[in-house]
């Protein structure tokens, strides 16, 4: 890809994403009020999203990287936050890639 | 704390109010601006495509994304209707958020928008909880550090990351999932969490394998918000009114 498509591309990702975050108070202002279905649609919408990140990446790995996602999603479960989860799966990974070559 | 006072609050002093909550944000952020710094020079982009991108998109999932796909042999308009696709959950940010900022002008509400980053998000929900005004001067004062420090580190990450000897080593090619595995951990008590995320894996998993990325984001996203939508939790409306 040339550096004039990417550049292009990223005024483009920058100038939608910014109506993702002025578009919605944008449309929701002109309703009195939010359809319940919308709304449940809308607060799917980070799990939804983020997960389609995950899954494949999940189902390509190996073991070292199947254990660090369990790793991340039990310090999770435990009650870590996102830097705690972040980083023992982190750790997890290296340690399992250099164990098992 | 000081009293409460219908007065409107000294700009300055709420300025560094936020700047203050803002703290734990940016430290928290450090990592992720360096990594993606690094990834994006990793991947091919130079250093002003990569501060770039962190200057004018300012959101670092779909960031990843991005530099993803511009090595993967896809249209131009498909890295960025990914890129929109990924940051499309700030649709229901602002609209939270913007019942509170009623009493901002327009030019403040189309600035303070820009800046509105998941935890940016999260500072702005709690402080309305507080019933404090949510007063422009502080919303900038946590907004401003973050994306200043993200900025900059961007920058350094370009710069330095090259340094980084083996990037598999450090776990750096799988780091991504593991930050992405962290965010969709931290939405868990929201309702039908589980199997929204069972959907949206299964749904992005068959089209990964069947028609290819990056549709496997946009396929499994709409699957997991239309079971949503599908499934009104009666608790939700409950609590709404």
């Amino acid at each position: 890809m040339s550096a004039t498509t990417i550049f292009w591309i990223i005024i483009a990702g920058a100038i939608f994403t910014y109506l993702t975050r002025a578009g919605g108070h944008f449309v929701l202002s002109r309703f009195d009020r939010v359809h319940p279905r919308v709304e449940a649609g809308l607060n799917a919408v980070p799990a939804a999203v983020l997960t389609t990140l995950v899954a494949p990446a999940a189902m390509e790995g190996g073991p070292a990287e199947i254990a660090a996602l369990v790793a991340g999603a039990i310090v999770s479960l435990l009650g870590g936050g996102v830097m705690s989860i972040f980083f023992s799966g982190a750790a997890v990974l290296i340690a399992l890639r250099h164990l098992l070559g | 704390m000081s009293a409460e006072s219908l007065a409107e609050p000294r700009p300055s002093s709420e300025f560094l109010t936020g700047v203050r909550e803002s703290v734990p944000i940016v430290l928290a952020v450090v990592p992720f601006g360096l990594l993606f710094g690094a990834l994006a020079v990793e991947h091919g982009l130079s250093l002003f495509q990569a501060v770039l991108m962190s200057a004018t998109i300012y959101a670092g999932a779909s960031q990843m994304v991005g530099i993803e796909l511009f090595n993967a042999n896809v249209a131009p308009w498909v890295v960025v209707l990914s890129i929109v696709s990924v940051n499309f959950r700030h649709v229901l940010y602002s609209a939270t958020i913007g019942r509170y900022l009623g009493h901002w002008t327009p030019l403040q509400r189309g600035l303070g928008f820009f800046f509105l980053v998941d935890p940016q998000f999260a500072e702005t929900e709690r402080r309305a909880e507080t019933h404090r005004p949510l007063t422009f001067a502080w919303y900038m004062g946590v907004a401003l550090p973050v994306y200043a420090c993200w900025v900059i580190e961007t920058w350094l990450g370009a710069v330095f990351g090259r340094f980084i000897p083996d990037a598999r080593e450090f776990g750096l090619d799988f780091i991504l999932p593991i930050y992405f595995l962290a965010m969709v951990m931290s939405f868990r008590k929201r309702p039908l969490w589980l199997a929204v995320v069972g959907v949206s894996a299964i749904a992005s998993i068959v089209s990964y394998r069947t028609i290819g990325s990056p549709w496997h984001v946009p396929i499994g996203a709409l699957a997991g918000v239309m079971l949503g939508a599908a499934v009104v939790p009666a608790a939700t409306e409950e609590d709404r009114h």
